[in-house]
């Protein structure tokens, strides 16, 4: 008998697998096989997609589970194009939490709404017996106004320029050292974030976009795949160009984990045409949030639906899609 | 003391101008050389470097990696991962390992499908670990699922002494701590693969020395060379084996010189000394029964024995891998992962036939992983 195992959850292989067999096999529809990462309904007006939210601890280095669930859900609708603009949220609580600490994940999401210019307007709130949930699960649901059309997974073509908003990892490095309570001098912090200021300054300069996604559960190796086939192309990455922190990368030789398989909450992959490419990096340059930005590869006919990394002295390899449960290595 | 920074371990020896500088030696001797030489890097850990960092993709055309059998999961057999699995099952045990051996498919299931149906299995990033768990769970049996080459060999022996020195009553061990020399020996002996030279394991040797090679110029006239595990430490492990063969030299050398005496680390080995005892026979998946090539502990420590304890529920019969499987012939450096018909097809990592396919040492994962671009 089959059963449901962590790495059904893991973002990557198993995951993606559970979703077709079961959920699309069975609710399908046009809107929800354009596997976006939010659904665009009302004629093309409107972007709409939920997220729910369970993360150990809930208070972490750069963030907590409150500014996680605003960013999650926001950050979805910016990726495709659209201004967030209502939200619902649910919580599930378990008897014992404390209302101090609830009261504090509430404040860090109404100081993340107000960055994205977005409200709650519905929600609820459900109590469940100690050991039903661990301490609280938050789900939100936004709808947001598409500010600029046509972004999509499957709009990728020949010459297109990929780049990364920022040093990956960071956040799958950091929440990985804190549930396992492992004590390292770091300064390593989650890179949680809300990314619609960001992609409104692209959308204001009138950057031509393909498409964009944040790269959370899977990393930046998912998302590079998931474009890789739904375009049916190949993307070439220069590897020493992708952005790895010191920390980061510390903690991937250490326990053996490959940075672009670790999850990013604040850090966005961009696809444009290769004319707009030097544009949108400076302008992604003069924004803090996005500094650290960097042209990291590009559309090729190489090996189609495959992602190329490429080595300084003349190698390659594929960068495939994660699979199974992120676990240390013996030695 | 000065702190060390862990870039300063590895930073130096991915550096492309170095890289670019020995494959240049390597072309010329290699060119000296004028036949075809067979490498045969032990260790699952090169076998990955060497994928990942595409160091195959470098080589002049008369040299061949061969992958060995150096990956203590890929070589543990089925019914030993059914038995860790029984235990795991046990009313009021929990079963740690480390995080390598939860993916591993047994003929029940694996350690996580033991977890999904209510087990309690952890992993643990230091074996010392299971002390605390121990202590948090006192009215729990704790086994710790031993496995590893001589690397991780004095860990759980570290574990034992503190066991035994706290007086610990609720924590046992499943040993299956193997050693690499023997099946070295078995695979030149058995003639299955061209085998000119050993890249010999990095972290092994940290413990036992290079001294355990010797047999291998002496007997067998073929060279070692004990390299590390960045790119630039396999290049001049390479660099070396074929210095030697065009200066017409055969012996023992180490390229890891940062880490690795002829010696070892003699503390480590009395520790191992101390609770451990060689094995009359050890069953290796996919190559079969090898003399001496594991641990297990002494008799005085019956006690703490899991296998010992649980015998009954612990048969020893041998469970056969998938007839298409062809991890034995990929073990034995006689086959690559992508002539095996099952590779990527009906065995990936997240549905796995065999343990190469999913141990972060196994040659297929590397494969797999890595796509083997040529």
């Amino acid at each position: 008998m089959k059963s449901i195992t962590l790495a059904h959850g893991n973002g990557g292989e198993e995951n993606g697998r559970l979703i077709e067999e079961l959920f699309y096999r069975h609710f399908q529809n046009k809107i929800l096989h354009q596997a976006e990462d939010a659904a665009v309904i009302g004629k093309g007006a409107l972007a709409f997609t939920t997220d729910s939210f369970t993360v150990t601890p809930l208070f972490f280095k750069g963030g907590d589970i409150g500014k996680l669930s605003i960013c999650g859900t926001c950050n979805d609708l910016a990726m495709m194009g659209a201004k967030p603009k209502y939200l619902t949220c649910a919580v599930i609580i378990e008897e014992g939490f404390e209302i101090s600490a609830l009261e504090k994940i509430v404040l860090s999401m109404k100081y993340e709404l107000e960055k994205n210019g977005a409200i709650i307007v519905s929600g609820d709130t459900k109590v469940v017996p100690k050991g039903s949930v661990d301490k609280l699960f938050i789900n939100t649901t936004g709808i947001g106004e598409i500010r600029y059309k046509g972004i999509s997974a499957n709009a990728l073509s020949l010459d297109d320029v990929i780049i990364v908003s920022g040093s990956i990892g960071r956040h799958g490095a950091s929440i990985f050292l804190e549930r396992e309570g492992m004590e390292f001098s770091t300064a390593l912090e989650s890179d949680c974030r809300s990314l619609w200021p960001v992609v409104e300054k692209l959308i204001e300069a009138d950057i031509d976009i393909k498409a964009m996604r944040d790269a959370t559960r899977g990393g930046v190796a998912a998302v590079l795949n998931e474009w890789a086939r739904q375009s049916d192309i190949c993307i070439e990455v220069e590897e020493e160009k992708v952005p790895i922190s010191r920390e980061v990368k510390g903690v991937c030789e250490l326990l053996g984990f490959e940075a672009f398989s670790l999850a990013n909450e604040g850090t966005f992959i961009l696809a444009v045409s290769a004319q707009d490419a030097p544009k949108a990096l400076e302008l992604l340059r003069s924004i803090e949030a996005s500094s650290m930005a960097e042209i990291i590869g590009e559309v090729t006919t190489g090996y189609p639906q495959k992602v190329l990394l490429k080595t300084p002295y003349g190698t390659s390899r594929f960068l495939e899609l994660p699979s199974g449960e992120l676990l240390p290595r013996i030695c | 003391m000065r702190s060390l920074a862990l870039k300063e371990l590895y930073e130096g020896f991915r550096d492309p101008k170095t890289i670019r500088a020995l494959v240049k030696r390597i072309g010329i001797e290699a060119e000296k050389l004028g036949h075809d030489i067979h490498i045969m890097e032990v260790c699952g850990g090169h076998t990955h470097s060497i994928v990942k960092y595409g160091l195959h993709q470098l080589m002049p055309q008369n040299i061949h990696f061969i992958h060995g059998p150096g990956c203590p999961v890929c070589v543990l057999p089925k019914e030993r991962i059914d038995h860790a699995y029984t235990l795991a099952m046990q009313r009021d045990v929990i079963l740690v390992t480390l995080g390598d051996m939860i993916k591993v498919p047994g003929s029940k299931g694996s350690l996580q499908d033991a977890r999904a149906k209510g087990a309690d299995v952890r992993y643990l990033y230091s074996p010392l670990d299971t002390l605390r768990i121990a202590k948090e769970n006192p009215d729990k049996k704790v086994i710790f699922f031993a496995i590893g080459f001589e690397t991780t060999t004095p860990m759980t022996a570290a574990l034992i002494h503190h066991v035994i020195d706290q007086k610990v009553e609720n924590i046992l061990f499943y040993i299956n701590h193997i050693t690499v020399p023997e099946p070295m020996q078995l695979l030149l002996d058995a003639k299955r693969s061209k085998i000119d030279a050993f890249i010999g394991p990095s972290h092994v040797s940290v413990i036992s020395g290079t001294n355990i090679y010797e047999v291998f110029p002496r007997e067998y006239h073929t060279p070692v060379v004990v390299a590390g595990f960045e790119p630039v430490d396999i290049l001049e492990g390479v660099l070396m084996i074929l210095k030697q063969c065009n200066e017409k030299r055969c012996e023992v050398e180490i390229e890891y010189t940062r880490s690795v005496t002829p010696e070892g680390n003699l503390v480590a080995q009395k520790l191992i000394d101390t609770f451990f005892e060689k094995r009359k026979y050890f069953r290796w998946r996919g190559i079969g029964d090898i003399a001496q090539s594991a641990l297990q502990l002494r008799e005085e420590f019956a006690y703490l024995d899991a296998e010992k304890i649980y015998g009954a529920l612990l048969p020893d019969k041998e469970i056969d891998d998938h007839k298409q499987c062809l991890c034995g012939d990929i073990l034995m450096g006689a086959a690559k992962p992508v002539e095996c018909t099952l590779f990527g097809n009906a065995c990936t990592p997240s549905s796995p036939l065999g343990s190469c396919m999913v141990s972060s040492e196994g040659a297929c994962a590397a494969y797999y992983r890595y796509g083997n671009v040529r």
